[in-house]
């Protein structure tokens, strides 16, 4: 018994070492993404939102497979190193990729409900464009996307469990190991693990929320 | 010498003329009123002047140095637009506080990241943070709102709010303060205190250009009076010649319609 839990918790800590770098890199990258869905140049825009088109219009778990087998299969040197590191490292570039094109949707819908008032406001008081988008427009921003934020995180502490298509030993995989062997439990209570972390989540977001409740939009 | 010359200002949107040619001039610590129905281009010759948007053509000039010649590009560049704007504020009707900040850090965002682009302000950071900081709070004082420094926009009513962005627009110490409207977002019992507000500061002769249709207020509070119609200047004078007896037409009826 104690050895399942033992192997369960090993087989979760894969999935909340991706969660945690997914959410790391696809953040900032997320952003970056936004700002050139946004962009004035016109051939970025439509090659970035054509690029958000495929991502968000594939499965997750086929893009997990092209990244791991494809530059191998397709004859170029695999970039990924041998053994349970380099899945990982092959996952975490599958998620944060996809995830970066969700994330990118939600800052972009998150920056363009900002009144154009705000920016000229701070144009006409000799800001930068820095500045402005650091001191007056982002919270406002983290503000507003918290709520649909809080969604696609949720989404991600579920889907990090797709990685086992490419054999990273997430938590279902270890406790699969056990469905061979007959015994059921391990599988149901991989689900705690997932309403446990969630829950941690939901209690996050919350937080987030009233901690920004002291102004309005 | 005026503080201000604007000539031949013209701004179109694609085939739609907004401006077609305004020139006049303000010396300093005159008021200046700009009245006309809504499309004259009241609102974008200030958009204009405050660079929000760049002229089709024209020039404008401030305490005789050119910050805007459409024939000369080198005045357009964006890096230097930002130094430019500076001689002018922007009131607008909407006021655009930023609802994440306190009034008093309203009023003193800009001062604070201006003021790190001195070269003093490594050695001097504190004093120099603690003097934007008194400033503030006196500039608040000033539009009356000394009880309400740490208030957010949204506790405060729409007058109280016009006022911080007062407050806001005069803590840059611009040379010449434009109004955008400033009272039609207000309900009418409100709007007084805002009036009042820009009336304080013409008695301190501060250089104003105000886009109202307040005329009760344009013709008291202003030395002078422009009308404008179709993107140009109709009919321009101090303001007992202009609502006392317009001379066009145009003036006429805008008049009657707005009594």
């Amino acid at each position: 018994m104690a050895v399942i839990i033992e192997r369960l918790f090993e087989g979760f800590a894969i999935n909340c070492k991706l969660f945690g770098l997914t959410l790391l890199f696809a953040l900032p990258l997320g952003l970056i993404i936004s700002f050139g869905s946004m962009s004035k140049f016109k051939p970025l825009a439509y090659a970035v939102k054509t690029f958000v088109w495929i991502i968000r219009g594939t499965p997750l778990m086929l893009q997990l497979l092209i990244i791991f087998l494809g530059p191998g299969l397709m004859g170029m040197t695999n970039p990924w190193p041998a053994g349970a590191d380099g899945r990982l490292a092959a996952a975490t570039v599958a998620f944060v990729i996809n995830y970066a094109c969700y994330f990118s949707e939600i800052f972009r819908g998150g920056i363009e409900t900002i009144p154009k008032g705000q920016h000229e406001a701070g144009q006409v008081l000799g800001m930068t464009k820095r500045q402005i988008f650091f001191k007056v427009t982002l919270l406002q921003v983290i503000k507003r996307i918290v709520p649909p934020m809080g969604n696609e995180i949720i989404t991600l502490v579920k889907d990090t469990s797709l990685a086992r298509i490419i054999s990273c030993k997430e938590i279902i995989m270890m406790a699969q190991e056990y469905t061979a062997k007959g015994l059921i439990g391990p599988l149901f209570s991989t689900g705690l693990y997932f309403l446990a972390f969630v829950g941690a989540v939901t209690l996050l977001m919350g937080y987030a929320e009233r901690k920004l409740d002291y102004f309005r939009v | 010498m005026a503080i201000l010359e604007v000539r031949d200002l013209k701004k179109h949107f694609g085939p739609v003329n907004v401006l077609n040619g305004i020139s006049f001039s303000l010396e300093k610590g005159e008021v200046l009123s700009v009245i006309g129905s809504s499309g004259s281009g009241k609102t974008t010759l200030l958009r204009c002047l405050n660079f929000l948007e760049t002229p089709s053509g024209g020039q404008i000039h401030v305490k005789g140095e050119c910050l805007f010649d459409a024939a000369d590009p080198s005045t357009q560049k964006e890096a230097g637009v930002r130094k430019k704007r500076l001689h002018f504020g922007l009131v607008f009707q909407s006021f655009n506080l930023f609802p994440q900040y306190t009034a008093l850090q309203n009023v003193t965002l800009a001062p604070q990241l201006l003021a790190r682009e001195r070269e003093d302000y490594r050695q001097d950071r504190a004093r120099i943070l603690a003097e934007i900081q008194e400033e503030g709070q006196s500039l608040l004082e000033q539009v009356g709102l000394a009880d309400k420094l740490h208030s957010y926009p949204h506790q405060l009513s729409g007058g109280q709010q016009q006022r911080v962005a007062i407050a806001r627009a005069l803590a840059l110490k611009p040379d010449i303060l434009c109004f955008d409207e400033p009272t039609s977002a207000l309900d009418p019992e409100i709007s007084g205190e805002v009036l009042r507000a820009i009336r304080r500061l013409a008695e301190q002769h501060m250089t104003m250009i105000i886009v109202t249709h307040e005329m009760g207020f344009a013709r008291d509070v202003s030395s002078r009076v422009i009308f404008m119609d179709g993107g140009l200047i109709a009919e321009e004078g101090p303001p007992e010649a202009l609502f006392g007896s317009p001379k066009s037409q145009r003036l006429q009826a805008f008049l009657q319609a707005v009594r």
